[in-house]
């Protein structure tokens, strides 16, 4: 079977991988490289938990195939907190307990982060629709909305 | 969406007057961080070297005979190392749960439903297993299926099990038929119930069948070795029944398998069962390597969970001054492919939340050729609430009563006897109707163009079997092991209550899910369980090391143990004579006092608390689209005590959300030749943020006499509500009220359509 070399940049690493013909991205991420933070739900774009940041664009990497990643710069869950901190969004999911199984909660926090790079000063109702295409089973979204808001405080106002 | 800005939390936090130190409390969660950083480790999430990929060939039919499966092509496919057929597991027997499970987990001599598991393949690729499978050619005979509940009742229906013979008639049939079972409840006298009330109203009620949804798809690893071991990797409710199931559809001794948990993606009752693990185990031993099988989301739809549909008939009897008196419920349920206890559920909560003189309820539990039900929060509640809480809605409005009154008005409360036979313990719903009663919510008035209803909802709660193991660590640190999966913040709960126990920072309290080889056995996540019977074991094991720990103290003191106290965290010498001992210097000098300090507790938890909830919302209903939009919305709920506040209000909202979904737009969708029309999250639509506002919450404490802490569980009784509580608001802010469930737009349309003409 053929496989096709892609190189690219994921959380600022160059790296490189061979894959299959038609094999998404997602599958990509988790196999190949092992970023199993992104996660497959549905496997057609409907739930988001397999969110990443491609070209500063929020994506569903179930949907998109892995030779299509080359030359791209990606952002996975893994890619958001530095050594020694957590990013915003990290912590305030943390301390506002908006995760309770957790499978949905990478791709939730990559969208969230795609908002706010985008808006940093959303209402909540901007909140819940950026996150419309991220579903959650668990929590009802209500302190996960409440999380993101008071991130994007926190980003905007750091201590 | 009502407000561009977020509410403060209307949360309580149960630590006010209780005097705990921990418990109440909000920790950051043990497992949090690993979670957040997309490290934790989900049953998918795991590859072994040499690891195969498994495939599973499902029925396109709903009911047919395998005249005969040929697997010759697909084993000469490429990568292609087992193919498995239902003739490679042991015979089923003739009937009973055994046979269900084993013929869930693959079909034997007929499929039941559209997706049942037919053959498997275990290959290099995902791909090749994939190829391979669809390569299997099965010969079919075709049967007549049915779909409803109204089909498979019918005189002359298809009968599905040649061998099920109504239980629960006298005397009972001798002719197979489609009800499994029939029940009955009664007290007094209905007729007579009914001829002494002032108002009685008939109505009849449908809901369908949902799944639970939860975002990870089934999935497991499993490596067999040659002496006939099993390892399993997988993400379930209880491991510990995944080892039993599995041995029992392997005809395995137990000793052979061991479950390792992996974090589980959502369960809601539906990942307390079994489909791929013995699949996986028998291709693994056949192939000699590990093998992963993962579920795709049309799978999931088509061939697990879901909760069953229902027809409800209600009549209801009350008097002018709102007393209601007499109740009579007729209650069928979808069982799926095999028999199961939904009816009896259902019949048992019906009328929960009511106290009644004349009772007469009756209920069918029907197979038919739909996947098998799967438990989903509170199984059963959330329909026979909607048909019970519709009704008094409407008497309350006839009556010209405030709904809420005119619960209290009927409230049972401890002593009086339940519908199904005891007494009531110690309840909260009268609490709860009055928080919802007092709430900012439901003083505030209604804005125009809008419908408010409120209903109650109630569920039994479980105890069951759980053991925990709790090591202290030489530096005085703590390790809590269960056999507990943790859904939804368990871990946290657990650390919290030995924090409380030993007088030790939560955060030195390392909580652990332990494998079915490291800690004793604990039934399956059920019944909202796990913080009630898991953390009993806790508390227990905790209550022996504080004796252990007294024992040290006054070894090192030489006195007597009686004179040794344990206060916040120390041994305290009672004469005064000592400086207290604290935790950490205890177990630092263990070794020479009698060695490490650990304890273990199993036990079967008695005096699980039950649970009610109340709730209100408002809505406003789109007049041109018949689109329900839910403005604001408010629960209440008895928790007993909450250990962690934050994750009871998040069960608290979850089951919510989940009832609204069930209550305006979910639906199982089945075309005439029985294939489900809607397997994937595009057709099949759950809540997403922008329908939803704010979930307001109210934790009640009543707390529950059975529990060291007072604990009642809080994981299922949310979803029961919002079926009632949304058809009432929009039966408020339409005049038009409708009892068949979803109310999605079409539904909703037609009906204010028939009501205009």
């Amino acid at each position: 079977m053929s496989r096709t070399h892609v190189t690219c940049e994921v959380n600022g690493d160059a790296v490189d991988f061979l894959t299959e013909d038609g094999e998404s991205l997602l599958n990509a991420l988790r196999d190949e490289l092992g970023l199993i933070g992104a996660k497959e739900g549905c496997g057609t774009g409907d739930c988001g938990a397999c969110s990443i940041i491609m070209n500063g664009r929020l994506q569903c990497s179930c949907l998109i195939f892995a030779p299509e990643a080359g030359g791209a710069a990606i952002t996975t869950c893994e890619g958001l907190a530095s050594a020694d901190e957590l990013h915003p969004l990290q912590q305030c999911f943390l301390e506002g307990a908006a995760l309770q199984c957790g499978i949905c909660t990478p791709g939730f926090l990559i969208a969230a982060k795609a908002l706010l790079d985008e808006n940093p000063d959303p209402t909540e109702t901007e909140v819940r629709y950026a996150l419309a295409g991220n579903l959650c089973r668990c929590t009802g979204y209500d302190k996960i909305v409440r999380s993101v808001l008071e991130a994007a405080v926190q980003i905007r106002t750091p201590a | 969406m009502s407000t561009t800005e977020a509410p403060a939390s209307t949360g309580t936090n149960g630590n006010g007057a209780s005097g705990y130190r921990w418990v109440g409390t909000r920790p950051v969660r043990h497992d949090g961080l690993d979670k957040v950083a997309g490290k934790a480790r989900y049953a998918a999430d795991l590859n072994l070297p040499g690891m195969l990929h498994g495939h599973i060939l499902r029925s396109p039919h709903p009911h047919a005979r395998i005249v005969s499966i040929d697997t010759t092509k697909a084993a000469a496919m490429p990568g292609v190392k087992a193919v498995i057929t239902g003739a490679d597991f042991p015979e089923a027997p003739p009937k009973g749960a055994t046979r269900n499970l084993m013929c869930t987990v693959i079909a034997r001599d007929k499929v039941l439903y559209s997706g049942h598991a037919v053959a498997a393949v275990a290959a290099s690729t995902r791909r090749e297993a994939k190829a391979a499978a669809e390569a299997i050619e099965v010969t079919y005979e075709q049967l007549p299926h049915v779909l409803n509940i109204a089909d498979a009742m019918a005189d002359g229906a298809p009968v599905i099990h040649d061998n099920l013979l109504t239980r629960g008639v006298d005397p009972r049939p001798t002719e197979p038929s489609n009800v499994a079972a029939r029940t009955v409840y009664e007290r007094g006298d209905v007729e007579q119930g009914f001829g002494e009330a002032d108002i009685v109203i008939e109505r009849e009620f449908s809901t369908q069948a949902v799944h639970q949804g939860y975002i990870e798809p089934h999935a497991c690893v499993v490596d067999c070795d040659q002496e006939g071991k099993a390892v399993i990797w997988a993400s379930s409710q209880g491991h510990f029944m995944v080892r039993s199931s599995t041995a029992t559809v392997l005809g395995w001794d137990t000793s052979r398998i061991k479950v390792i948990p992996a974090e589980i993606g959502g369960g809601f009752g539906g990942k307390t069962t079994i489909y791929i693990e013995p699949v996986a185990a028998l291709l693994s031993t056949k192939a000699g390597r590990p093998v992963k099988i993962v579920m795709s989301r049309e799978d999931v739809f088509r061939a697990t969970g879901p909760a069953p549909g229902s027809i409800i008939k209600m009549k209801v009897g009350a008097r002018n001054d709102g007393t209601i008196t007499t109740a009579k419920a007729w209650l069928a349920y979808e069982n799926g492919a095999f028999q199961g206890i939904a009816a009896m559920l259902g019949c048992m909560c019906v009328v929960s939340a009511y106290t009644l003189d004349h009772l007469y309820v009756e209920g069918f539990d029907v197979v038919l050729n739909r996947p098998v039900n799967v438990a989903y929060r509170a199984p059963s509640a959330p329909a026979a609430a909607f048909a019970m809480d519709s009704v008094v809605d409407e008497i309350a409005a006839r009556l010209g009563m405030d709904p809420i009154d005119l619960r209290l008005h009927n409230c049972p409360s401890q002593g009086d006897p339940t519908p199904y036979g005891p007494k009531w313990p110690m309840i909260g719903l009268r609490d709860c109707l009055e928080a919802i009663r007092d709430s900012d919510h439901y003083q505030t008035a209604l804005p125009d163009g809008q419908g408010r209803g409120v209903a109650t909802g109630f569920w039994f709660n479980i105890g069951e079997a759980s053991s925990a193991t709790v090591n202290l660590n030489e530096n005085g640190t703590a390790t809590v092991i269960t056999g507990s999966p943790d859904i939804g913040g368990s871990r946290a709960s657990m650390a919290l209550m030995a924090a409380e126990e030993l007088g030790l920072d939560v955060h030195l309290i390392q909580p652990v899910v332990g494998d079915t080889e490291v800690v004793g056995f604990t039934d399956v996540t059920e019944g909202s369980r796990a913080t009630f019977a898991t953390g009993m074991a806790v508390v227990e094991a905790c209550r022996d090391l504080k004796t252990q720990l007294r024992k040290r103290a006054a070894k090192t003191w030489d006195c007597d143990v009686e004179e040794v106290e344990w206060v916040d965290g120390s041994a305290v010498h009672g004469p005064g004579e000592q400086e207290p001992l604290t935790l950490a210097a205890i177990t630092g000098n263990a070794k020479r006092t009698g060695g490490p300090l650990g304890a273990t507790a199993s036990l079967n938890a008695r005096g699980a608390g039950p649970a009610f909830s109340v709730q209100v919302a408002d809505v406003s209903v789109d007049s041109e689209t018949g689109r329900v939009t839910v403005e604001r919305y408010t629960t209440a709920q008895d928790a007993g005590t909450a250990i962690h506040p934050s994750y009871v209000e998040g069960q608290m909202q979850g089951g919510v959300v989940q009832g609204i979904g069930w209550a305006l737009n979910e639906e199982y969708i089945y075309s005439d030749d029985g294939n489900l029309e809607n397997p994937g999250f595009l057709d099949y639509r759950i809540p997403v943020a922008s329908d939803l506002p704010m979930i307001e919450t109210v934790i009640v404490e009543v707390p529950n006499p059975s529990h060291p802490y007072g604990v009642r569980g809080v994981g299922e009784v949310g979803i029961v509500p919002p079926l009632p509580v949304l058809a009432n608001a929009v039966a408020d802010a339409t005049g038009v009220r409708i009892s068949d469930l979803p109310l999605s737009p079409p539904r909703v349309l037609d009906a204010l359509t028939a009501a205009e003409s």
